[in-house]
């Protein structure tokens, strides 16, 4: 029993920063826009996410800190991509190449440092209930918010006028923009939202997953969480499915690893990756009907005038 | 008043030729600025990178072996780039490359094989580079599934493979428990092309990597079509071109080229096979490639200067301890600025004066 609830935590723990970075860029291709640097802005909210809550002692301001190091990176990918009409496959490229030299560069000053972790809600008696209890209601602040966030997010895109504006852009821009709607405007907005997420997903593995920075240390997370993306067909609902699989995975390899089953780390700590390319394929194949994906997701938009 | 984005009536050439040295002269601002920041002398720190390895015989030649993967693999890129697919798990190829051809290496070390080993060692590297390539673009032709994400998770693979291979079955016995092979045999070595130097036999392969790139765009019917199924996809279908065939000839080619140059920079430079063998070669030939504009003498002097910001970056570490991660943010900026002034070939910025507009509309 103490194992179980031992794994389910630490799924769910492996699993929100998932959560977080693929709501973003869920928000940001629902508007038509393709951010392949979500890696590098995740790693850059690593890192100031760090820097801030090292400097202050606040995981908070951390988190703050990591949000807006994320929002920054994605407005240089917002000029190029939206303002210059820049290939978006390049300019994301581009992006998670300056993050990692940046995010070193930031870094740097505090490799070795230690902070006091995110503390974890306790609520006596509630959190003292077996099994469920700790899950329920032992998580830390973080957790909490990433469910709240795709929440949000569904809300958003499927009850309000707005997500509907931000959902026809993605769609058809071409006729969001002859009706009137700023699409441009509209997709910065959607291009911050996901560097926000990206940041806070980021800034979420050392202020609470591992109490210290080292460099690289989002291990291709954001490219699994664009993977995810796809995973889920642009849907929120399938979003979390998607995110605590993925979790359940990296969480069993490294269970296994312990146990001693006799097959190489290596090979266990491949299977995240492994899953990423097997899924794609599976669930590009099953979509041969049609694809689900934003119709003009990653084409670039000059309005004319 | 505001800046607006307008597609010019055609591309314009003008820019296109001087794009790439605008882009490395904002880059440079950029960098005297960052180089402030940090707290060093800019003009120092930008002599120890641009100019200080241009002054001496060792760091000359030195360039010249760092710029020899980054041609290699951005030559290949090139072809997938300019054919609309995007492979961006070359890093991936090229430890695959390293792997299959270090195989060679590691079983016949202390026998007496002769003169095959080499050329066999690059033969089996360039074919498993280039299928691990056709992962990804078989994913993608077959099942749909995004050869970005795909040949991107493969990297991580591949670094994994090589990790458990020189801690595990692959490692030396007499290597105090490092993680690498032994030092490969004399048979196994790409030959020096000058005695006790630095350069290799390998520069003269990327060389010839690209004038046979040229060739093939340049002069034959399969360069062609690589052009015209990424510049027209509509128009290469009324062509009749297979545009999921070219998919699968540029991701073979371009992962057979990274493998190439993955086994050369081990049995070249390095000598034996390690973790950490490429400082992330196969992204900065991303970079290479777009900064040559996709173009094979573009490449070529792009490559020698991202091979200078290599050894500049690590000369100013030395001279001046500037961080190392500093060369990654300047590649960074560098490929950011390439690809915004590359913009202003297809279109112009233009001021317009909405409230004017709107007068003129009324009256």
């Amino acid at each position: 029993m103490e194992l179980v609830e031992a794994i389910i935590l630490s799924v769910l723990a492996a699993s929100t920063p998932l959560l977080i970075a693929a709501t973003g860029e869920l928000v940001t291709e629902r508007a038509g826009v393709l951010n392949l640097g979500v890696e590098g802005m995740m790693i850059v909210g690593a890192a100031c996410g760090f820097g801030g809550a090292w400097l202050t002692g606040s995981i908070f301001i951390g988190a703050l800190f990591g949000i807006v190091a994320g929002t920054l990176m994605s407005l240089i990918f917002a000029l190029m991509a939206l303002g210059l009409a820049v290939n978006q496959v390049a300019t994301g490229l581009a992006l998670t190449i300056l993050g990692v030299g940046l995010s070193g560069l930031i870094g740097a000053g505090f490799v070795g440092e230690r902070i006091t972790p995110a503390t974890h809600l306790h609520i006596p008696g509630l959190t003292d209930i077996p099994l469920v209890g700790r899950v329920l209601f032992g998580e830390d602040a973080f957790v909490y918010f990433s469910i709240a966030l795709i929440i949000g997010v569904w809300w958003f895109l499927y009850r309000t006028r707005a997500g509907l504006i931000l959902r026809a852009c993605g769609d058809n821009h071409v006729s969001a923009h002859a009706l009137g709607y700023p699409v441009l405007r509209i997709r910065t907005l959607a291009v911050m939202f996901g560097g926000a997420c990206a940041g806070l997903a980021g800034a979420y593995l050392p202020l609470a997953y591992t109490p210290f920075f080292i460099p690289g240390m989002t291990a291709g997370r954001g490219w699994i969480a664009l993977a995810l993306v796809v995973f889920a067909s642009w849907r929120p609902g399938r979003l979390v499915i998607g995110a605590y699989l993925f979790g359940a995975v990296t969480i069993l390899q490294l269970h296994a690893q312990g146990w001693g089953v006799g097959i190489p780390s290596q090979f266990m700590s491949a299977l995240p990756y492994l899953a990423t390319v097997i899924v794609l394929v599976l669930l590009s194949r099953a979509r041969t009907g049609g694809s689900t994906a934003p119709a003009t997701l990653g084409t670039v938009f000059v309005p004319d005038r | 008043m505001q800046l607006v984005l307008e597609k010019r009536a055609e591309r314009s050439n003008t820019i296109a030729l001087v794009s790439p040295l605008i882009a490395i002269g904002l880059t440079i601002v950029t960098m005297t600025i960052l180089f402030a920041i940090l707290g060093k002398n800019p003009l120092l720190a930008l002599q120890a990178y641009f100019i200080a390895p241009l002054t001496d015989g060792y760091s000359l030649q030195e360039i010249a072996v760092k710029a020899t993967p980054l041609v290699m693999i951005a030559i290949g890129l090139s072809l997938c780039y300019l054919a609309n697919a995007w492979n961006i798990g070359a890093e991936g190829q090229f430890l695959i490359g390293a792997v299959a051809g270090s195989w060679i290496a590691v079983k016949t070390q202390g026998t007496d094989a002769g003169a095959w080993v080499l050329p066999a060692m690059l033969v089996l590297a360039a074919a498993a580079g280039a299928l691990y390539a056709l992962i990804p673009a078989i994913c993608k032709v077959k099942f749909g599934a995004s050869e970005i994400l795909t040949s991107l998770m493969l990297v991580y693979v591949a670094d994994l493979l090589l990790d458990y291979l020189v801690r595990g079955p692959w490692r030396d016995p007499n290597g105090f428990n490092f993680p690498t092979t032994a030092e490969f045999d004399p048979v196994a070595t790409v030959p020096l092309l000058i005695e006790g130097g630095r350069l290799h036999l390998g520069s003269i392969i990327a060389l010839l990597v690209v004038a046979a790139a040229a060739i093939l765009l340049g002069r034959t019917i399969k360069g062609f079509e690589i052009r015209v199924v990424g510049a027209a996809p509509r128009a290469a279908r009324f062509g009749g071109f297979n545009a999921n065939q070219l998919i699968i000839l540029t991701f073979a080619v371009s992962g057979a080229l990274a493998g190439l140059a993955g086994i050369i920079e081990v049995a070249g430079p390095v000598g034996h096979l390690q973790p950490g063998i490429s400082p992330g070669y196969g992204f900065t030939a991303i970079i290479v490639a777009f900064l040559g504009r996709l173009n094979q003498i573009g490449i070529l002097i792009a490559g020698l200067f991202l091979a200078l910001t290599f050894i500049g970056g690590e000369q100013a570490q030395i001279a001046m301890k500037i961080p190392l991660d500093v060369t990654k943010v300047f590649q960074g900026i560098l490929l950011f600025y390439v690809l915004a002034c590359d913009s202003l070939i297809l279109y112009r910025f233009k001021l317009v004066f909405p409230n004017r507009q709107v007068a003129r509309g009324a009256g």
